[in-house]
């Protein structure tokens, strides 16, 4: 399948293609385990997307319908990029609409409109090991996964009680998939982590230059850890509302306005703001 | 001394290629026991060592509570390591998240065997703190604030809290300048007998050999040439390599 001459579909080749599905059925067979994969250079710099363009451009296919996402707005350079890459190398519909996308691929965000589950998510992952930055050693990062070893996770949020009084871990905020593998959630804020939970959608996760793959499969029991006595909470924006639409139950983005301390929120999902000012919700 | 053996040791061998690291080892350790492992460098203390608690594969066999540890999975050996053992290390800084507050050092094992009550977590930690003589007011402190002897008594606390029966102690004084050792050496003398402990304690100091151990087990070139109480080893050692080293000891004038 060849499209704009010389392109193989979805740019990658089908054996690549091939091995990338080979993780993702491994991936989705044990929820949240990381699986390595043979991830391949991309046209574009590490660190924007390299692993989330390798999962999408294996799932596509041709009757698909695209959606990019970069902190939730549709409009900014690395969602624009990813999605004429695929427009120009897949040749495959795209839209902003969360609800007509059969493939939304993500950075930093959850859609704010539930998803069903004829949709799939696909994460851009910098860096997949949660207990990276509490155990450098991979060897034993990966030994402690396979035997379920995840005090140390908790010693994190131990010590952000202990400095700040509070669990401060704001985004990629480990979880615990299907009662078994603690996971990084990319960095999306902790705000979408309740969403993650039960998800209708397929949501898988690409880690390009960390070369892993994992995968969350459809209803499945996702888990944000915490201590008995300070248990898990999301985000609060204190009685502020989108400036556009006056939503007050979304993820908002703080935006600065001018250079006289001027600011205002709004919702940081650009296409659920949109559909509710279509609908006619007001600030 | 009472009932069955705590550790049992039967022909442990450890070869690095030719070279011996320790050759037919076989001793018994009771419940409450201190045993030291004296010899000179090279003479296979902490590869002995590093036998017992697993980070080396020797041959011959190691029973731990009528359970022989070769036989064991990886994950049932690093429970019992996390539980009913514990590990200082000569360099505090090899056996503590220098990253991670001293609260969290000593919390580390409680969430590890599943605590997940953080006001409870850090109440014991304040307490194991205050046991090995360290400010609970400094809690929240890295371990890279702390001086060295400090350091080296967090790392005890961290092992302690889980209420280990047997502890592995690696030169755990030799770092620490004269006066700060002797407040150690106290402090490790209380705890085991308050605790109940059984220790393994390698180390190149006679006199901290003498100061904390019940039984000593003297070594050179990777087999055990000597072993019995210790007052009687030092006072009137049998072999001549350990009268040399009960002489060689420096005598302070004065």
């Amino acid at each position: 399948m060849m499209a704009d001459g010389g392109y193989n579909f979805a740019y990658l080749d089908e054996q690549t293609k091939r091995m990338v599905r080979r993780a993702l059925l491994k991936a989705v067979a044990i929820p949240g385990y990381q699986v390595p994969f043979a991830s391949r250079e991309m046209p574009m710099p590490y660190g924007w997307g390299t692993g989330g363009v390798q999962v999408t451009a294996a799932i596509l296919t041709p009757d698909d319908t695209l959606k990019v996402i970069d902190q939730g707005a549709d409009d900014t350079t690395n969602a624009v990029s990813i999605r004429a890459f695929f427009a120009r190398t897949a040749d495959v519909a795209t839209t902003t609409e969360t609800h007509a996308a059969t493939v939304i691929q993500t950075r930093h965000r959850i859609p704010e409109a539930p998803l069903t589950n004829d949709q799939i998510l696909v994460y851009q992952v910098p860096i997949p090991e949660p207990l990276r930055f509490l155990e450098p050693r991979e060897t034993e990062t990966r030994t402690m996964h396979a035997l379920a070893e995840y005090g140390l996770m908790h010693v994190k949020l131990y010590e952000d009680i202990a400095r700040h009084g509070e669990i401060t871990t704001t985004y990629a905020y480990p979880v615990k998939v299907a009662g078994r593998y603690v996971m990084d959630p990319s960095p999306i804020p902790k705000f979408d982590n309740p969403k993650m939970d039960g998800m209708a959608a397929l949501q898988l996760f690409g880690a390009g230059r960390e070369q892993r793959i994992y995968a969350i499969p459809p209803y499945t029991r996702v888990k944000s850890l915490d201590f008995e006595d300070h248990p898990f909470s999301v985000q609060k924006f204190s009685g502020q509302k989108c400036a556009l639409c006056g939503a007050t139950h979304v993820y908002l983005d703080e935006v600065v306005t001018d250079d006289a301390g001027g600011r205002m929120f709004t919702c940081s999902d650009t296409d659920y703001c949109e559909r509710r000012r279509a609908a006619g919700f007001l600030p | 001394m009472s009932e069955a053996p705590l550790l049992r040791v039967e022909g442990l061998t450890k070869h690095y290629g030719r070279q011996i690291g320790c050759e037919a080892v076989s001793f018994s350790l009771w419940p409450g026991e201190v045993l030291a492992v004296v010899g000179e460098s090279g003479s296979g203390k902490t590869t002995l060592l590093g036998c017992l608690w697993g980070d080396l594969t020797p041959t011959g066999r190691v029973t731990y509570r009528d359970q022989e540890m070769g036989a064991l999975s990886e994950a049932e050996r690093r429970v019992i390591q996390r539980t009913e053992w514990g590990f200082v290390r000569q360099n505090p800084a090899d056996g503590l998240r220098m990253n991670v507050s001293a609260g969290g050092n000593v919390g580390e094992r409680l969430m590890a065997i599943g605590d997940r009550h953080y006001g409870t977590i850090r109440h014991t930690a304040a307490e194991w703190l205050r046991r090995v003589e360290i400010d609970p007011a400094r809690m929240d402190e890295m371990p890279t604030a702390f001086s060295g002897g400090m350091r080296q008594r967090l790392q005890i606390a961290r092992n302690l809290v889980t209420r280990p029966r047997l502890m592995f102690m690696d030169e755990p004084t030799s770092g620490l300048d004269v006066s700060v050792q002797a407040r150690l050496l106290d402090l490790l003398r209380s705890l085991t007998r308050d605790l109940g402990l059984a220790v393994i304690i390698v180390t190149h100091d006679l006199g901290v050999a003498r100061l904390l151990s019940d039984r000593i087990m003297v070594m050179r070139g990777g087999r055990v040439i000597e072993t019995g109480l210790t007052d009687q080893v030092l006072d009137d050692p049998k072999e001549r390599y350990t009268q040399l080293l009960v002489a060689s000891v420096l005598q302070v004038a004065g």
